[in-house]
């Protein structure tokens, strides 16, 4: 860390031409790639004239559908970001022995780390999961969209902003090197006075908002909005799993928002939280750090539940085994998640009697995990298993995460923990647990609602390759890192002296090459579905003969969703309607209420971004001036009371009328 | 046979569509009340770092020597006015009276005022004594715990400027009357964070 | 005065969000809000008992009573309230908030008896 003066400029703040990291090659060369490829993003959308649809049709829309798309968009991009560190962390890992230091310094290895976790946890699996809760659960409930349309978007771009934020620390300044929670003292001012530790925080502060208002947004939509008859015991398993982790968004995410703040006051204004001196204590940072960081691992895996819990049923053509003990066991694994945080840090010194408390309750939590399982298992049991690419992933799931879930409740052993706490069994179990569980999960949801999403299946050929690759490389990655562990190698180390250890970190990196395979075949699924999407069309809205209302849709649905409200007798109710001979109504169209587009959310986003980036750099006179342009917009926008709009009957009745002479034409 | 195989008995007629249009209820209230639950954890939080750090004097001022009572009474008294000024509003604005409305939410905001000025007196005269946020861990969460309940009263008294702005343009309508409810709840949330802070911080830091 | 707008306007068939005001539950919420806030300040302004740990457990409750006094009648929150949510909300918020505090003070404790080199009583008496 350069120790020179840190000096600041009225209008510049920290901001000088040093700030550029002209003396990293590898960033150089990053950069040259990035510009290279944004301008020709750039320059494509100008020379197709495209901005004013992207502008209309996308950026200020409000339909939960197309925002939903934009999340998962956000999130595959972030994912090409977060594994090439995961890449690089591998191959220097894989080299660095004895005599040779590899080629990243300590300095730069620090930041890839922090990066490769925040972005996958922040910006990869929270933009996918609540993508598809947001694509999929107004359909499933048989809503028109979300509740609060509006703050929908703005939390969209909020957490773009978040993630804009992280890709400028690349280039501008650099970003945190204390590990994905920034542990203070190493985050406190005196020992990462850079500007790292404060990119971190704004960009998951500014995040943090759009997350929070997400939690609130789809909570109400699932209490207010279904569909009438359809009672809670009536909705669909991912309706139930997304309402839980939508009440854990709500009582999780404001104690992140909390401490970020404190530590950013310690930073900033010289207070004594979690400093050293002045009364402070940093081990409270830990404390409350992880009563958010645990709930938010269940926020991760709860929604990939829910996605198996519609995979499993339609491609074992079976009514899902045990509904209500599913719901059971969602709702006390959303509370008692709240009840176990301390066994993120059993080694911090609480003593034998909290641990013990804690390593109880981690123990009990994996017993309606296990519920689940079953559940599941008994489904497939007597189903008719097609080995469609979603069930694929969703078997793959079943064998890893099981594994994953097994080393935790070994880690949940404090005498166990004591030995293996931060070293490399704890990245392989969480690793595993996380791939096995929410990766899988992402990509079975991806793969299964892509076609109601586009109007075409995901070409199966990429796909399993996909999937095997991700499925064999997992293993190839990751159990070497279990032997690792259980040899003492420690967490987060950039080089080693012990060579016999060697091996084991190039089978790793094998097996990371592996995955990035499995993330190639996934591009190129998406480009040759693309092309070849006349042969996968999906005609009827409903390719898998699913249960639930969203296949009763037309693929991709209109942006009314639902031409007529639907009236739900029980569960699976698309099912039901299939069974009892369920008719689409040709006639009788009426004019149906819809929210209107709003250009508030981005604008709002886009001004918080500059805040976020003066405050960074201390450039007061930009940042008060953003802080107030925020709230003067915010306020202007409260004086529109017009934001909805009716479409008319008959063009319900001409989109309608479409979908009769598809489905006629496709007998 | 747990499937759906064949129709039920008698299902025949069974209408899976509404044929009128279908508004679901508004969510507004709920959401509000949603996100102030979510507030209530970020109080939450700073109540366990004061309940933490707050005795961490670091050799400096205590509670016992800082906070003067009477002055914190007279804070207390006109939130809690302030909560019953807002009531009345609401009561007014039940029976269409805009004016009175408007009346009492003025008054209700010159108590939050009120309130906001007498806790920025308190917080110089502490900074000017040099116990500022940054002298001890137990002022560190002091002053972020009190103020930050100042920061949300701030807010709230901006969006009743506002509001009582809107109600004078669009009257009561329904959608203002929702966001005078929202507003309602807000207010009283925090007075109800208040009866925390005052005892937690004010009361129990006197005490030896 | 124009005509407003926002979603699911003339066909509102939700109660007036007004209707919950009542003059009665506010004069009787404020009179006992009132009560609730003289007795704990009196009790310690006036040093009513010896003990700081008793004091401090008196005016906690008291404190408690008063909050409930607020979630009744200024908050109008009840079983009814938006079909029994709002009361379920907030019951699960209280338990989390209990757990967070109570868990944080019971840690935090532990960790500072084991790991930190002063205890409080000692820093309190350093010159």
């Amino acid at each position: 860390m350069p120790d020179h003066p840190v000096t600041e400029s009225l209008l510049f703040g920290r901001l000088t031409w040093d700030a550029i990291p002209l003396h990293e090659p590898i960033l150089v060369v990053t950069f040259i790639g990035v510009a290279l490829g944004a301008a020709a993003v750039l320059g494509a959308i100008t020379y197709f004239r495209l901005w004013g649809y992207l502008w209309r049709e996308w950026f200020t829309s409000i339909d939960h559908k197309k925002i939903g798309i934009m999340y998962v968009v956000l999130g595959l991009i972030m994912l090409l970001r977060g594994f090439a560190d995961a890449l690089m962390m591998r191959t220097q890992q894989a080299i660095a022995f004895g005599e040779s230091a590899g080629y990243l310094p300590p300095h730069h290895y620090d930041q890839i780390f922090t990066a490769h976790g925040v972005i996958m946890i922040f910006f990869v699996a929270m933009p996918l999961v609540t993508g598809l809760m947001n694509y999929v659960v107004p359909l499933q409930i048989g809503a028109r969209d979300v509740a609060f349309p509006f703050l929908n978007n703005f939390s969209f771009w909020m957490t773009v902003v978040g993630a804009v934020l992280v890709m400028m620390s690349l280039f501008v300044g650099e970003f945190a090197r204390t590990g994905w929670l920034a542990y203070p003292p190493l985050s406190g001012i005196l020992n990462s006075p850079d500007v790292g530790v404060d990119y971190y925080i704004w960009a998951l502060q500014i995040a943090g908002v759009g997350t929070l208002l997400s939690g609130v947004n789809l909570l109400v939509t699932i209490v207010k909005m279904r569909a009438p008859g359809m009672t809670m015991m009536r909705m669909p398993i991912f309706t139930w799993t997304a309402l839980c982790t939508n009440v854990l968004i709500v009582v999780s995410f404001p104690v992140l928002t909390a401490t970020l703040a404190l530590l950013g006051l310690d930073r900033y204004l010289g207070t004594n939280f979690f400093t050293a001196d002045g009364g402070g204590n940093a081990m409270m940072y830990v404390n409350l750090i992880w009563i958010w960081g645990h709930p938010e691992v269940y926020i991760l895996v709860l929604p990939a539940f829910g996605i198996f819990s519609e995979i499993v049923p339609t491609f074992c053509r079976k009514r899902l085994f045990g509904y209500a003990s599913m719901v059971y066991a969602t709702v006390v694994i959303t509370v008692l998640s709240y009840l176990v945080w301390l066994h993120h840090f059993f080694t911090m010194g609480s003593g034998a009697s909290v641990n013990s408390f804690f390593g109880i309750t981690t123990m009990i939590i994996s017993i309606p995990t296990g519920a689940k399982v079953f559940n599941w298992l008994f489904t497939m049991f007597r189903g008719r298993i097609r080995f469609e690419v979603p069930m694929l992933w969703t078997m793959g799931f079943m064998v890893t995460f099981v594994i994953g879930g097994m080393t935790g409740v070994l880690l949940a052993v404090p005498p166990a923990d004591f030995a293996l706490h931060n070293s490399l069994f704890l990245i392989a179990h969480f690793h595993n647990v996380i791939i096995g569980g929410v990766v899988f999960g992402l990509f079975a949801g991806i793969t299964y609602w892509f076609p109601k999403a586009f109007g075409y299946r995901l070409d199966p050929f990429w796909g399993k390759w996909s999937f095997w690759l991700w499925l064999v490389g997992f293993y190839v990655a990751f159990m070497p890192l279990y032997v690792l562990g259980l040899l003492g190698v420690t967490r987060r180390m950039n080089h080693f002296d012990d060579a016999s250890l060697q091996i084991w970190f190039q089978i790793a990196a094998v097996g990371a090459l592996l995955i990035a395979g499995g993330i190639a075949c996934f591009l190129i699924q998406l480009f040759v579905s693309f092309k070849r999407r006349e042969a996968l069309r999906d005609h009827t809205g409903d390719p898998w003969g699913a249960r639930t209302l969203e296949w009763s849709t037309s693929s991709p649905p209109p942006a009314y969703n639902f031409a007529f409200t639907p009236r739900v007798h029980d569960r699976d109710a698309w099912w039901q309607m299939k069974q009892l001979g369920y008719a689409r109504p040709q006639a009788g169209f009426i004019p149906i209420h819809m929210p209107a587009n709003t250009w508030a959310g981005i604008v709002l986003a886009g001004i918080s971004m500059v805040m976020g980036f003066a405050l960074i750099w201390r450039m007061w006179p930009l940042a008060i001036l953003s802080f107030v342009a925020v709230v003067a917009v915010a306020i202007f926008h409260t004086f529109n009371y017009h934001r909805d709009y009716y479409v008319p009957a008959d063009d319900v009745a001409r989109c309608e009328a479409d979908r009769t002479r598809l489905l006629a034409s496709h007998v | 046979m747990s499937e759906y195989s064949a129709p039920l008995p008698g299902e025949a007629g069974r209408q899976f569509y509404l044929t009128e249009e279908h508004h679901a209820k508004n969510g507004t209230l709920l959401g509000f009340w949603v996100y102030l639950m979510s507030d209530c954890l970020i109080f939450a939080c700073l109540f366990a770092t004061y309940g933490v750090l707050g005795r961490n004097y670091d050799g400096g001022p205590t509670g016992a020597d800082l906070f003067e009572l009477p002055l914190v009474a007279l804070n207390t008294s006109l939130l809690l006015l302030s909560s019953i000024t807002y009531g009345f509003a609401l009561l007014q604005g039940r029976k269409g009276r805009v004016g009175s409305l408007l009346g009492w939410l003025a008054i209700t905001g010159l108590l939050g005022a009120g309130f906001l000025g007498l806790e920025i007196y308190e917080f110089a005269h502490l900074i000017a004594e040099g116990a500022g946020p940054q002298r001890s861990a137990f002022l560190s969460s002091f002053f972020t715990l009190v103020g930050t309940h100042g920061l949300h009263v701030t807010f709230g008294i901006v969006w009743l400027v506002v509001l009582m702005v809107q109600i004078r343009m669009h009257g009561l309508i329904v959608a203002n009357k929702r966001r005078l409810m929202c507003l309602s709840m807000f207010w009283h949330f925090l007075d109800v964070v208040w009866i925390g802070v005052f005892t937690v911080v004010y009361l129990m830091g006197v005490l030896p | 005065m124009s005509t407003p707008a926002t979603a699911k306007n003339g066909h509102d068939h939700e109660e007036d969000p007004l209707a919950h005001a009542s003059l009665h539950g506010y004069l009787l919420g404020f009179a006992l809000a009132a009560i609730l806030t003289a007795i704990p300040f009196f009790l310690v302004m006036a040093n009513v008992f010896s003990s700081s740990r008793v004091t401090g457990l008196v005016i906690l409750a008291i404190a408690v009573v008063q909050i409930v006094v607020h979630v009744i009648y200024f908050l109008h929150v009840d079983f009814q309230a938006e079909g029994g949510w709002n009361m379920l909300s907030i019951v699960f918020t209280l338990v989390l908030v209990v757990i967070a505090l109570s868990g944080s003070i019971w840690i935090m404790y532990h960790l500072d008896h084991n790991m930190m080199p002063m205890s409080p009583h000692d820093m309190r008496n350093m010159p």
